[in-house]
């Protein structure tokens, strides 16, 4: 019996998506909830900007657009960048490291329905009494103060989606650790792998930090603990150090695995081995190690004293030498190479520079002296729009664009990338690179209006301008999908024509157990050696032979579904009776799922050799 | 390896080399076992002792508690062999991590 290509009705593809445990699949999930959330998030950001487009505006009101701020930022950071980033990690990895699937199959599926509910319970704010309001930070203060539900929604949501994430990065790490091809050693690893690795490593390390101070912001909020009470004894500082122990490794988590696109990018189209390989190896070890010895420069301005902060300001500002190594890098890779102008590659030759800016005004930033001035100013909104659209941002897109062939098997529209490119490249720079300046005039951040007359309006206006471009080139993005998926026209295993690494090897979208036999690989750029030495294809490192696949299981999304049950139950006790056995049926539902989980044995099953020799033209050619 | 049955069906084991190993591995158990008896006994008597000081018995108990913990890893969990070297980095990299947060807030939020 083959199980390959059949054709089946939307409930059967929705069971199957609900109950998948591929990675490429799960990628597609995680690009499909990562996308609505960022459509979420752009939306909340285009209210923002009209709302200061111009001065005494009352498009909405003073604690309206204190949820749309925080629900921006929340959303974006953690619903839309990591899913998507996920997504290209789930897709692109194990295909770049030789392996059929990750090291935990059903893990992955775990992380996504985790980080989905946790999505989807954080924003039913909107719908149930009010999104929270305290900024996607939350300080304790200003959040243990906020009335209604709204920072419980963010706690209980981010507490399910991190667990999620947890849970994703630990299982590529081991995939990487174990499941590499043979031949494939650390040192001939792609920079995208090399990334995930690195940035899986910052999640195990910086995350649990965020799942205590929430842990501690839960009970304080719920369960009439006091950590965060200065009254009671407790220190608000505390959330401080603890988020952002969390919160600046959480930019190291974004933006490596945007580095390691662009790597390939760089390298696929200039048609040269990347440069430097070791010291960019070397400089993501560095970023991911110094990551973590900075996050107090977030806090400056809180009164640490002289020490800590000339301390803090030194650490970061050495986190612009392995950065600068890497931009070297990327430049000297271009040099000299024969370049091409495809859509990813306008997005990663745009993020230099743009990168580049962010990254001057984040040493400037580092500076703690110069920190007291720019503190809270919207200085400060313009780095880190800089540094995460110019750099993440930028990375998803040309990603998106790189990736569509392999994940879909088509290829989107070069001209409407390009439209894209050009729209959201003149409207990122119209929007942001004027905030610098109204930083410096003397703008607050999250301020919901402001009075004419002080130097503001004309800026502002720019900035809104700057924001609709933006907005129309997401809108021809998605255009372009839907013109893509509809042509439906297939592409082969290397559309770019200069693929380099392993997942180029295999057809577009590769079969579901992506390689029929292992792969050797003989050095960097495996696919590309092979190429250069006239063969079509890898020389497989094992005998045509049967291959285990796990099963499919509808359990990840029943365990999801417990915890969202039992967050409701956890908000809600205070003032309703029924909140406390709610919370108790929703954690039975977890944990009894889990007890199935663990006592039903599941051995999955085999393709047979049989079936593999059966359709010749998909899989490896020996 | 080392930690692998002798009985392994495969006609290239050196048994005796296994043997030997086996041999030298439970001698370094059984050593072990009885140096952490005696740290814990070491431990009990530095706490029940009233001649010394708490500023004395604390670290005192702390660092033999590191020590402890080294012999659990290295010799009852088996890191001291080969092909540990990914957990033995990780394990490293979280304990500086949490060893980093907790100085920060002793220094910094509770100084």
């Amino acid at each position: 019996m083959s199980t390959l290509a059949q054709k089946k009705g939307f409930g059967a593809v929705l069971w199957d998506y609900l109950t998948t445990v591929d990675h490429k699949k799960i990628a597609i999930l995680y690009l499909i909830a990562g996308g609505f959330f960022f459509l979420l998030g752009g939306l909340e950001a285009m209210f923002i900007r009209i709302q200061l487009a111009v001065p005494n505006n009352d498009f909405v009101s003073a604690g309206l657009y204190n949820e749309i701020l925080t629900m921006h930022g929340t959303t974006m950071i953690f619903l839309a960048a990591m899913p998507l980033i996920f997504a290209f990690m789930n897709a692109v990895m194990p295909l770049q490291i030789g392996a059929r699937d990750v090291a935990f199959p059903f893990l992955n599926s775990l992380g996504f329905w985790l980080f989905f509910f946790g999505g989807v319970f954080l924003n039913l704010s909107w719908f149930l009494g009010g999104a929270p309001d305290a900024g996607w930070t939350s300080y304790a203060s200003l959040s243990i103060a906020s009335e209604g539900h709204g920072i419980d929604f963010y706690a209980l949501g981010l507490q399910i989606s991190g667990a999620g994430t947890l849970i994703g990065g630990i299982n590529f790490l081991v995939t990487i650790i174990n499941m590499r091809a043979p031949g494939m050693t650390y040192m001939r690893m792609p920079l995208f792998t090399w990334t995930t690795f690195v940035t899986s490593a910052l999640i195990l390390f910086a995350f649990p930090a965020l799942t205590v101070g929430l842990f501690l912001l839960i009970f304080d909020r719920m369960f009439g603990s006091n950590f965060f009470d200065p009254a009671m004894g407790g220190n608000t500082i505390i959330w401080e150090h603890f988020f952002w122990i969390f919160g600046h490794p959480e930019v190291y988590i974004l933006v490596l695995p945007a580095f390691g696109i662009f790597s390939e990018i760089f390298a696929i189209f200039s048609r040269k081995r990347l440069f430097g390989y070791s010291s960019m190896v070397f400089a993501t070890v560095l970023i991911g190690f110094l990551g973590f010895m900075v996050w107090a420069h977030h806090m400056f301005t809180t009164g640490m004293g002289p020490i800590a902060n000339a301390i803090f300001a030194v650490a970061t500002m050495a986190i612009a030498v392995p950065t600068g190594i890497k931009i070297f890098n990327w430049l000297f890779t271009m040099w000299g190479g024969s370049i091409t102008f495809t859509t990813p590659m306008l997005w990663a030759i745009a993020f230099i520079p743009s990168f580049v800016a962010g990254g001057v005004t984040g040493v400037m930033l580092a500076s703690a002296a110069q920190d007291y001035q720019y503190h809270d100013s919207y200085f400060v909104v313009a780095h880190f729009h800089y540094v995460i659209v110019g750099g993440v941002v930028f990375a998803l897109f040309a990603g998106a664009h790189l990736y569509w062939p392999k994940m879909f098997g088509t290829m989107l529209s070069e001209f409407l990338g390009k439209i894209t490119f050009v729209l959201f490249f003149i409207g990122f720079h119209l929007t942001f690179f004027i905030q610098h300046f109204l930083g410096l005039w003397g703008m607050p951040r999250r301020i919901f209006t402001y009075l004419p007359g002080q130097g503001f309006d004309t800026s502002n206006m720019v900035s809104t301008v700057g924001a609709f471009f933006m907005a129309a080139a997401v809108i021809i993005l998605l255009i372009n999908v839907v013109i893509t998926s509809v042509k439906n026209e297939k592409v082969g295993n290397d559309p770019w024509g200069d693929g380099r690494t392993l997942e180029w090897a295999i057809p577009s979208p590769p079969p579901f157990y992506n390689f029929k036999q292992l792969p050797l690989v003989r050095g960097l750029d495996a696919y590309w050696l092979e190429k250069m030495e006239g063969k079509k294809g890898m020389s497989p490192a094992e005998p045509l032979g049967d291959i285990h696949m796990p099963n499919n299981s509808f359990v990840p999304f029943v365990i999801s579904f417990g915890l969202f049950v039992a967050a409701f139950g956890a908000m809600y006790h205070n003032e309703h009776s029924w909140g406390i056995p709610v919370l108790i049926v929703g954690m039975l539902i977890t944990l009894g799922s889990m007890f199935v989980r663990s006592v039903k044995d599941d051995h999955g099953y085999h393709i047979h050799k049989e079936d593999l020799e059966d359709n010749n033209d998909k899989g490896v050619k020996a | 390896m080392a930690n692998q049955q002798p009985n392994s069906g495969n006609p290239r084991v050196d048994i005796e080399y296994r043997r030997k190993k086996s041999a030298e591995e439970m001698r370094h158990q059984v050593i072990t076992f009885a140096l952490m008896i005696f740290l814990t006994i070491v431990a009990f008597v530095a706490a029940g002792y009233e001649g010394f000081s708490g500023w004395f018995v604390v670290p005192f108990i702390l660092i033999l508690a590191l020590v402890q913990v080294v012999f659990q890893l290295y010799y009852f969990m088996h890191m001291s062999h080969k092909g540990h070297e990914a957990p033995a980095m990780f394990l490293y990299s979280g304990a500086f991590v949490g060893f980093i947060t907790i100085i920060a807030f002793l220094t910094v939020i509770w100084w």
